[in-house]
């Protein structure tokens, strides 16, 4: 049975619309106009326990709304949504104590409070036994290796230790579905590395399902399994990462350098456009035309002096994706 | 852990973190001891020139005066949370934070904070109390000391729910509230002063509306031994402070209200 059942949520907000200048603020006191926005139309999914789930879309699509309405803050104005049983807008405090959150651009600890300390308040709030807490915190502390930090107060610490801590402290009370919201905005290159290692393993090995919203594609590429694309309050597309990559690679660009004069290259199915500096930029559908194919011919019928395939960059098949849907943000 | 023990680990890692900061800490206390005993200071000396408030002696005047302002302080000491509610986590949205902790938002917010800085107005409200105890004409039975800590108690209760259904007012609007403070700050400064010396409407306000002659004015009568303006009996003067607890009950249930408003619009 799933874990997370989502059926046909809707959403709508009632949004005052000001009106400029003092007098305006003024009028807005007595009379509002008012806009009704439509931030979920029709969303449904489900997920087993156990996956991990990437929810990307632009700005303003939906997602933030939609993992509102799942972690128990917000509930929707219809449609239904049930969690291991419970409906988090009306459960709210059973839900939430089995949940875990971390959002990249909030904390959850305590500023000036060394990082023990803030775990230790987590640990009288949710209620977790002093010998269950001790063992979590130990494992969670050993897989970010956050010893050295413990004693330090939280404003102290860099944005990337800092996000380790956080994700320690969302684990402490053993949550067995873990929302995270754009954990590694912000990092260097390292410790986007550990948080992504950090998730796989809570995923792969403790069998914790989690929904995971981001910007940063390369976070979908090395965790989710599965992608969930939403836009303009609709799911777009709910499908494995491998076919989303698919899709995307029915556009690959291959870059030919001539070593003389460029010719002509005419093949069906290829497109080709001269770039600045004389070089043949050719887009071509792989799965159709596999790409050896293709380099072994231009190699034997022009005088080539290099051949290099440019993988389409993710980042730029979801813009192409939102874009088609006309999801990009207006 | 029960919510009792919880607010007090929320109580203790607020100090530890205001510790951080000892400095800003003694200046904000010493700032409002100062304020507040100039109050006071004010009052004395219209005693000086006058001898007596309609009717009232300064000892009388006192123990109106510092039981309110120790209430008061003790409320205001407990809900800093509330009292930046707007600011710090409706605009911010990070009262989302709060609603993703399996407690009750309204306990999470008591524990926001305790103004340790407070204690300046406590100090000072306990100094003119204890002024009134010694000044007042009559002579202290336990009685009497039971039913002044329970008019304190009833205070506490009564501020610390208008501090929520002040801060309930920010699930509505963000715009600054600073026009609530009249009720706040002004019914203290009217409160810690007996209401028979008000005209008849503001003391209807402050005994119906905002309840602060249930928790002040008629227990410190009863206490005194002299009929209050309401023609209340003793027993329903003693048994007043009830209200405040009643009061804080209902901004309890309004805060709920409040809650429910925001998890259907979000931030």
């Amino acid at each position: 049975m799933a874990q997370i059942r989502v059926e046909q949520l809707c959403k709508r907000y009632a949004v005052a619309e000001r009106q400029p200048g003092a007098w305006g603020a003024v009028k807005g006191l007595f009379h509002r106009r008012q806009r009704v926005v439509e931030a979920l139309k029709d969303v449904s999914f489900s997920l087993q326990a156990g996956e991990l789930l990437g929810f990307i879309g632009p700005n303003g699509a939906g997602k933030s709304t939609t993992v509102k309405i799942l972690s128990g803050i917000l509930r929707p104005t219809s449609g239904l949504c049930e969690i291991d049983g419970l409906t988090p807008w009306l459960h709210r405090i059973r839900h939430v104590a089995r949940i875990g959150v971390v959002f990249g651009q909030r904390t959850q600890l305590w500023w000036d409070l060394p990082v023990i300390e803030s775990f230790e308040l987590l640990r009288d709030i949710y209620r977790v036994d002093e010998a269950a807490f001790r063992r979590t915190k130990a494992e969670m502390v050993e897989r970010l290796r956050i010893e050295r930090l413990l004693d330090t107060p939280l404003r102290q610490l860099s944005l990337g230790q800092r996000m380790r801590c956080e994700i320690a402290a969302a684990m402490l009370h053993r949550p067995s579905i873990l929302f995270l919201d754009e954990p590694t905005i912000g990092l260097d290159a390292t410790s986007k590395l550990a948080v992504r290692e950090v998730v796989r393993t809570l995923n792969r090995e403790e069998g914790v399902t989690v929904i995971l919203t981001t910007h940063d594609m390369h976070d979908i590429e090395a965790l989710a399994e599965r992608v969930i694309v939403i836009g303009n309050g609709v799911v777009l597309r709910d499908s494995s990462f491998e076919a989303l990559r698919a899709e995307a690679l029915g556009e690959t660009r291959l870059v030919v350098e001539f070593a003389g004069a460029p010719s002509a290259i005419d093949i069906p199915g290829v497109s080709t456009r001269t770039r600045e500096d004389g070089a043949v930029e050719l887009a071509f559908d792989a799965r159709r035309m596999p790409a050896h194919a293709l380099i072994s011919r231009i190699a034997a019928e022009h005088d080539v002096a290099d051949i290099h395939v440019e993988e389409p960059q993710i980042e730029a098949v979801i813009a192409r994706f939102y874009a088609l849907h006309g999801a990009a943000e207006g | 852990m029960n919510a009792l023990r919880l607010y007090g680990r929320y109580a203790a890692a607020s100090i530890a973190g205001q510790m951080q900061y000892p400095g800003a800490f003694a200046l904000t206390a010493v700032a409002q001891f100062a304020n507040t005993f100039v109050g006071f200071a004010g009052v004395w000396a219209l005693f000086a020139r006058f001898g007596h408030i309609g009717g009232w002696s300064l000892g009388e005047i006192a123990l109106f005066y510092g039981a309110i302002s120790m209430a008061f302080a003790i409320a205001d000491a407990l809900s800093r949370g509330f009292d930046v509610f707007g600011q710090e986590f409706v605009k911010t949205g990070n009262f989302d934070r709060l609603l993703l902790r399996p407690r009750a938002t309204s306990l999470q917010l008591a524990g926001y904070e305790v103004r340790l800085a407070s204690l300046g107005r406590l100090s000072q409200g306990a100094v003119v109390l204890a002024v009134g105890i010694w000044l007042a004409p009559i002579r202290w039975s336990l009685g009497d000391a039971t039913l002044l800590a329970w008019a304190v108690a009833g205070g506490v209760a009564m501020f610390y729910g208008l501090l929520i259904l002040q801060a309930t007012l920010s699930f509505w609007t963000v715009e600054s509230l600073e026009v609530v403070n009249i009720v706040t700050y002004g019914g203290v400064e009217a409160g810690q002063y007996p209401l028979d010396i008000y005209a008849r409407w503001f003391r209807d306000l402050m005994m119906f509306v905002v309840p602060i002659g249930c928790v002040g004015y008629l227990p410190l009568t009863a206490i005194l031994g002299r009929p209050n303006v309401f023609g209340a009996p003793a027993w329903a003067a003693a048994a007043s402070p009830l209200v405040g607890w009643a009061f804080l009950g209902a901004a309890l249930v309004i805060w709920g209200a409040g809650v429910r408003r925001y998890t259907s619009t979000g931030s």
